[in-house]
């Protein structure tokens, strides 16, 4: 077996902002005194005159967004996810969001794989704020590639949206040769009749090792990596909902309002099948290696392979 | 200032203050105070000052305004009606459902509005990204933003005002309307954002103030502020909350009231005889 190649998609973020400059010239990128750690200083290098710091106010630096998409030039603002969705939540709301401007929001350092930073830093609510903006597209990317695929398609079209990059390395999984990013389109990782794991962002990966585990036990299960959760491909959804009858939601994102949330509200709206959600519970994080945390929040192949099994037992 | 243009400017300005009060009675509710109080000011920029366009309102040489005191959104939508930007029988169903204009200022619908505002402290931003989108093309145009003296309490207002002056952005002019009253009381008893000047100064603005009720000053302080170059301009514009309706000024129970008939009529009457009294 190669060897499994991994990157932190806030890399893969930074790269793909110079990969875009070239194609949008005219395209500014603003931070919150955080370049260095969101990776938006890789484009800062690039294109020293594109790039604005608006220090520590982020607040500000939304509003400063929706000014320049009003101008009809593109702006890529970014923070850490806590700030970015959280601080920021009613300025991304009211002056981007409501008069749909054509802002793109690249947060890092969502979730609980932050790490060592804890608790105030570990955002596991952004998902569950944003999706809740009307007109708002949110984006959470598997891997290397997907996240710079991610960019690129944020690029081509004209509304907000926001995109979720993490701190830690994961494994490259969409280095294949068809692999095809489409905004509001899941992907059908793996076939399966007996359970869907509907998985999203690092989770992505470990749900197709879930899937793994359960062929050794005898379970065919389907994997959906659903890198847009907004709008959400409720196709794909209902009809893995109906040829599987159960479904297990995996995030690194609070159960609450997160993936599972916006599955489960489409499943039992059409196809009312168990919908069972593996996140972060309702509680805050804490300090510790990001590989540690997620084990100890249950983010695992074998967890999403247990919580699979809890949906399958809970099919009529 | 020319005496012929001023007595036309202030007849502009009897009829935006009419707009603002037919708004307002017809909503049965919204802000009249501060309304009355940007009158002048929104007169003079759309008549007098911003290069704009009513038959293309998206121009990108324009010049932009947005009111971040965005709840007085009648004075803005009078001003843009007087000049040509929509029908002025839209100010009659002003708040209304299905109405084009709604309670706070939308870009997205209202022809002439620049920024989507109403939650306070937000439109000094958006106009701070305005100035730099200008600045990095090298286009002419300004960026007039319009805050209320309460509303500079809000934290984000310093943030960029720190952003502006950071980016020297010297076509970004910022006019804070010191009316001296906000919805809970005086200013300066609610939380008090004094001395506004200094402030301003302090964070590297030039800072000029007028009479916010003399177009003579007002011309005067925006030409001071034409040619300051490398910072951006802030003008104290000293206003009278509820101007030009006579129970309405300096009444802070006119903050977001509607008037009932009897009062609607006093106040057209009032402006009637002020419009009426401006000779030739």
């Amino acid at each position: 077996m190669s060897e499994v190649i991994k990157k932190a998609t806030r890399d893969s973020y930074g790269e793909a902002l110079v990969q875009m400059s070239e194609i949008y010239p005219d395209m500014v990128v603003l931070d919150a005194d955080l370049a260095a750690a969101t990776k938006t200083g890789t484009f800062k290098k690039a294109c020293p005159d594109r790039f604005f710091d608006c220090g520590i106010a982020e607040a500000n630096m939304m509003g400063v967004a929706a000014g320049i998409a009003s101008t009809g030039r593109k702006v890529f603002a970014s923070s850490f996810a806590m700030f970015a969705a959280g601080r920021a939540y009613e300025i991304v709301r009211n002056s981007i969001g409501y008069p749909h401007l054509n802002v793109k929001i690249g947060a890092t350092h969502a979730g609980i794989s932050v790490g060592e930073d804890g608790a105030t830093h570990q955002c596991n609510e952004d998902i569950a704020l944003m999706r809740t903006i009307p007109g708002m597209t949110v984006i959470n990317p598997s891997d290397d590639i997907e996240a710079k695929a991610a960019v690129k398609a944020a690029l081509e079209f004209d509304g907000p949206a926001y995109l979720r990059f993490g701190r830690l390395a994961v494994p490259v999984i969409n280095d294949y040769p068809d692999y095809k990013f489409e905004l509001g389109k899941g992907i059908t990782l793996r076939d399966g009749k007996d359970v869907t794991i509907v998985a999203t962002g690092l989770m992505v990966h470990l749900a197709v090792e879930a899937a793994e585990l359960l062929k050794a036990e005898g379970i065919d299960a389907r994997v959906i990596n659903i890198h847009t959760i907004k709008p959400l491909d409720k196709e794909l959804i209902e009809k893995a909902a109906k040829e599987t009858g159960a479904i297990v939601t995996a995030e690194e994102h609070s159960i609450i309002g997160g993936l599972g949330s916006a599955v489960a509200e489409a499943v039992t709206e059409s196809c009312p099948v168990p919908v069972v959600k593996l996140g972060v519970n309702d509680e805050f994080g804490h300090s510790g290696p990001a590989v540690d945390l997620l084990k100890e929040f249950g983010l695992t192949a074998e967890n999403i392979a247990a919580y699979a099994k809890k949906a399958v037992s809970l099919k009529k | 200032m020319d005496a012929t243009i001023r007595k036309q400017l202030e007849r502009t300005a009897c009829k935006v203050r009419m707009g603002v009060i037919e708004g307002v009675f017809n909503a049965k509710s919204g802000h009249p105070g501060g309304s009355l109080s940007i009158s002048d000011l929104l007169t003079y920029l759309y008549f007098a000052k911003m290069h704009v366009d009513p038959k293309n309102p998206k121009m990108q040489s324009r010049d932009r305004l947005v009111l971040s005191k965005g709840h007085t959104a009648p004075a803005l939508y009078a001003a843009l009606a007087e000049r040509g930007f929509f029908d002025k029988e839209e100010l009659k169903s002003l708040r209304h459902i299905g109405a084009l204009l709604q309670g706070h200022p939308d870009m997205k619908h209202i022809p002439g509005v620049d920024m989507t505002t109403g939650s306070l402290g937000q439109g000094i931003s958006a106009a701070c990204g305005m100035a730099l989108s200008g600045k990095i093309a090298s286009d002419s145009y300004k960026v007039y933003a319009v805050l209320g003296d309460g509303e500079i309490e809000e934290g984000q207002v310093w943030e960029a005002a720190m952003f502006a002056a950071h980016y020297h952005l010297d076509n970004l002019v910022a006019i804070v309307d010191n009316n001296g009253l906000q919805i809970d009381g005086k200013i300066t008893d609610v939380m008090s954002p004094m001395p506004i000047d200094k402030k301003f100064e302090a964070f590297g603005w030039y800072v000029t103030t007028m009479d916010a009720h003399d177009f003579d000053d007002i011309e005067r302080a925006f030409n001071e502020a034409e040619n300051i170059s490398g910072r951006p301009v802030a003008i104290i514009q000293k206003s009278v909350k509820g101007k030009g309706v006579s129970f309405m000024e300096n009444q802070v129970g006119w903050h977001g009231k509607a008037p009932n008939a009897d009062e609607y009529k006093q106040a057209m009457d009032e402006l009637q005889a002020a419009y009426d009294a401006i000779k030739d």
